[in-house]
């Protein structure tokens, strides 16, 4: 494999992206919260036709508390596609980070916990922006926005770990692959997650029409709760193989690297209940009385065991997954 | 198995059949038997199983496993005394080969199976089958819509038809009206059933692999000596084999290890594991010929059904005793890694004096010699205390106790290879005779004039022999079981009519029905495209005609 040499540079820029990444992503979030929490109700695409003095808007536009007046509206509106574009300006930032921590330890940078976790923001992020592409679900970046800061906020202050090369047993050509796939997956799932998340609330007391208060008002801004149930289904369909190969490709190296393809270390064993989690919330989508409230329950436990096969099994517990360079 | 309970309810048919109690009890158990068959099929019970499955594997993430470190299970037994002897009955540190796991996995297999053959046998009927005829009213599905086009019936008939290519089509006729029935997306339910029974597959490879598998873990010492031969469960540290393997038919290979690199960064971080082996297998044992390999981690050595791993590196430091008489005894002992990181090692070398020294066995057995305590690949002292800087081998050097007396081999008990029995010398057939710190090339001499001297060291290795004849199938019925499930992932099963019929001269009216019967986000838009494509618009169809 490669020596041991590090561009301590490039090294120096890897880390300076990532600050501006969480600084940007940081405002990003705070600019699409106002938007979220002073726009007046949010009427879907209906409100990019409507004129600035409509009236009409105006009137159905009955949260208290808020002053809605027109030129307010589209102030609102700029500083949600300036949170936006910050978003996006973000995860690019994101992926300079990784891209220059690449270069600087020539190696794929995902070897250890704190690589590992800015990829999975950076899949997450991306598969956000490919799932939310449409201006009517901007409502919905703050919420994915949220864990992704908290993941990366995590993974900078306590899992951070300086440009290095990998330990013997992950130099391997399975180490971009696997890694890589699980990263897609458990980003993608992420999506999903916060999806089902909300549609959760959209179908709790709080989401009924006609609720007040702050927290309704702004459940009452999200998107239909059947849109939401589509995001989270479609991401899951699409996380599931890819996660599914992850876990497989994993083996493959597990027979390679450690003598066995299985063995039930606590990475593999949470891996598989993640998996089986993922599969029951499948199965429930096709089965009578299953579908809407209790199979988006099974999604936010699939959610769950992904994160807690994030951070538990590589912190708390020692198994063969806990190289990661912590502990 | 509450679950059982919520089962659909019990048919009614057989409850008026009661001529005599016996066909009547003859005919309950029969119901009994039938609807457990049947609710054990149900999908929700299949749910439950699978959250069952979730839930059981848990405290084999976080209890500790005897599998894979039976070492912390006895530490744990030994802090709880409480609730750890409980959940060693429950089999808690044996979650995967538990009862409740099997019995978990075994009905959920059972569940599949069951709900699984009577889908097989129907997807076998209905790809044979024709698609089912148009429903009288094409205005009652989910999609419908309503065209006026230019040419004839038959013409615009066969226009769809044509159109429709990739789907199961037929054409009936009713007088002077044409109904088109298509469907496509049988392959979503094949690639289900593959899924599901690549996933049995799985299974049974996995338990194949338990049954006729094998693995060993043994020490060799990385100085081109002797090696091992796999020839016995005896020539392994430790064994692990499944129910059929007796041990009598293990596929010899012997191997010699002639050196051992380690590569470190200046932080102690390991760079890369090397060892140069020389293996024999097959027909090279019988000519004794030696073939090099250079073992690496990640790059096992595979021979046939065997693979050879490096899972572990150490010291073996190497001690030279001089007895009174001026004969010596060399000894080179494997010791215990303690700390991964330094490689600071903890063991015991047992000396026995050469034949002759001492008149009789019962002398002999008071003059042996033990050696214990630490070793440091990179000495760094603090004060007295030994401990290691440096995982590579730099400034060996060990902190030792010297005991003589009887080391105990005799007695014929089995003790730790890595520390002495403490009964030994609570009872003082083992006393201490000093304490000491020694460099390599170092040595002390003990009160009767014998002379500890401690030459240096060797790493070694662990070498991991695995046989499973069965892996090969585990890694087909994972890329079956994924194929299957991206197929039934991916493609959609959908259903179209088209109603062809004459209207006024020159055109026809033409009546669309669509219904998605599986996945239906998308179907809205992916029908009107459909339309617009089946049935071109008027002006388009009369140039066709023409």
């Amino acid at each position: 494999m490669n020596g041991p040499h590090i561009d301590i540079g490039l090294a120096r820029y890897s880390d300076l992206a990532f600050t501006s990444t969480i600084v940007v992503l940081v405002i990003a979030l705070l600019l699409l919260a106002v938007e979220l929490a002073y726009s007046g109700s949010r009427k879907a695409d209906a409100r990019e036709l409507v004129t600035a003095n409509s009236s009409a808007v105006a009137a159905d536009s009955g949260t208290p508390g808020v002053v809605v007046d027109a030129p307010r509206r589209l102030v609102d509106e700029r500083i949600g596609r300036a949170g936006l574009a910050l978003v996006y300006v973000g995860t690019a930032m994101l992926l300079a980070c990784i891209v220059l921590r690449g270069l600087a330890t020539s190696r794929v940078p995902w070897g250890n916990m704190y690589e590992f976790i800015n990829l999975t923001c950076f899949c997450g992020l991306v598969a956000a922006a490919v799932t939310l592409r449409q201006p009517k679900f901007r409502a919905l970046w703050s919420f994915v926005l949220l864990p992704v800061l908290i993941l990366l906020a995590v993974s900078g202050k306590w899992l951070y770990s300086n440009a290095a090369p990998v330990m013997p047993a992950l130099q391997s050509y399975w180490l971009p692959i696997h890694v890589s796939v699980v990263s897609l997956g458990s980003g993608v799932f992420l999506v999903a997650g916060v999806a089902s998340i909300l549609f959760l609330a959209k179908m709790s007391p709080l989401g009924e029409p006609g609720r007040t208060g702050r927290l309704a008002a702004v459940i009452a801004r999200l998107p239909d709760a059947q849109t939401l149930d589509r995001i989270a289904y479609r991401t899951t369909i699409f996380g599931f193989p890819i996660f599914g190969f992850g876990v497989i490709f994993g083996a493959i190296w597990a027979e390679e690297a450690w003598g066995r393809y299985w063995g039930w270390d606590p990475k593999e064993t949470v891996a598989f209940i993640a998996w089986v989690v993922y599969a029951a919330y499948l199965h429930a989508r096709s089965t009578a009385g299953w579908r809407d409230r209790k199979a988006a329950w099974i999604n936010v436990v699939g959610f769950v065991a992904m994160v807690f096969n994030l951070f538990f099994i590589n912190l708390v517990v020692t198994g063969l997954h806990s190289y990661a360079g912590v502990g | 198995m509450s679950r059982l309970d919520a089962s659909p309810p019990t048919p009614r048919a057989d409850t008026k059949v009661s001529d005599t109690p016996r066909i009547a009890a003859h005919l309950r158990l029969l119901a009994l038997v039938r609807n457990t068959w049947r609710a054990l099929t149900s999908m929700g019970t299949a749910l439950a199983l699978l959250f069952l499955l979730a839930l059981a594997a848990i405290p084999g993430a976080l209890v500790p496993q005897r599998s894979l470190n039976a070492g912390k299970v006895d530490e744990y037994l030994a802090e709880h005394t409480l609730i750890g002897p409980w959940l060693d009955r429950l089999q808690v540190f044996d979650v995967f080969s538990s009862f409740w796991f099997t019995a978990i996995y075994a009905l959920l297999f059972m569940s599949l199976v069951g709900c699984l053959t009577p889908r097989l046998a129907e997807h076998v009927r209905s790809m044979r089958a024709t698609p089912v005829a148009a429903p009288r009213n094409l205005a009652r599905l989910p999609k419908h819509q309503t065209l006026v086009a230019a040419g004839d019936v038959e013409t615009v008939a066969a226009g769809v038809e044509e159109r429709l290519k990739g789907w199961r089509k037929t054409s009936r006729r009713d007088g002077d009206v044409v109904e088109v029935s298509a469907e496509k997306g049988y392959f979503r339910e094949f690639g289900n059933i593959v899924f599901h029974f690549s996933l049995l597959a799985l299974l049974l490879s996995i338990a194949a692999g338990k049954l006729f598998g094998y693995e060993g873990n043994v020490i060799v010492v990385a100085n081109g000596g002797p090696g091992f031969c796999s020839a016995s469960p005896a020539a392994f540290d430790s064994f692990r084999a499944g129910n059929t393997v007796d041990g009598t038919s293990l596929s010899p290979i012997c191997l010699r290890v002639n050196d051992f690199d380690a590569e470190y960064l200046p932080s102690g971080q390991a760079l890369s594991f090397a060892a140069n082996v020389d293996y024999q297998a097959g027909d090279d044992l019988a000519s004794d010929t030696w073939r090099p390999y250079r073992l690496e981690v990640n790059h096992p050595l595979r021979l046939g059904g065997d693979r050879l791993y490096l899972q572990g590196h150490g010291y073996a430091p190497t001690f030279t005793v001089t007895f009174p008489d001026g004969r010596t005894r060399t000894q080179t002992v494997q010791w215990r890694p303690d700390d991964p990181i330094t490689l600071l090692s903890s063991g015991v070398i047992r000396v026995d004096p050469p034949a002759g020294t001492y008149p009789d066995a019962g002398e002999r057995r008071k003059n042996q010699i033990a050696i214990q305590g630490l070793f440091a690949p990179t000495e760094q002292l603090d004060g007295k205390l030994l401990s290691s800087s440096f995982p590579a081998l730099r400034d060996p050097a060990v902190a030792i106790d010297v005991y003589r007396g009887d080391t105990g081999l005799d007695t014929g008990r089995p003790q730790s290879l890595f520390t002495l029995d403490p009964r030994l010398i609570e009872q003082k057939r083992l006393t201490k005779q000093v304490r000491v710190n020694l460099k390599a090339g170092e040595s002390t001499r003990l009160n009767d004039g014998t002379v500890v001297t401690f030459d240096g060291a060797a790493p070694f290795i662990n070498v991991q022999v695995s046989h499973d004849p069965a892996q090969i199938w585990v890694l087909v019925s994972s890329m079956t079981m994924m194929a299957g499930l991206l197929v039934s992932l991916v493609i959609r099963r959908r259903r179209i009519w088209v109603r062809v019929s004459p209207a006024s001269p020159g055109t026809v009216d033409v009546e669309l029905g669509g219904l998605a019967r599986t996945d239906n986000s998308g179907w809205g838009d992916e029908f009107e495209r459909l339309t617009a494509r089946l049935v071109p618009s008027a002006e388009e169809g009369g140039r066709e005609r023409a």
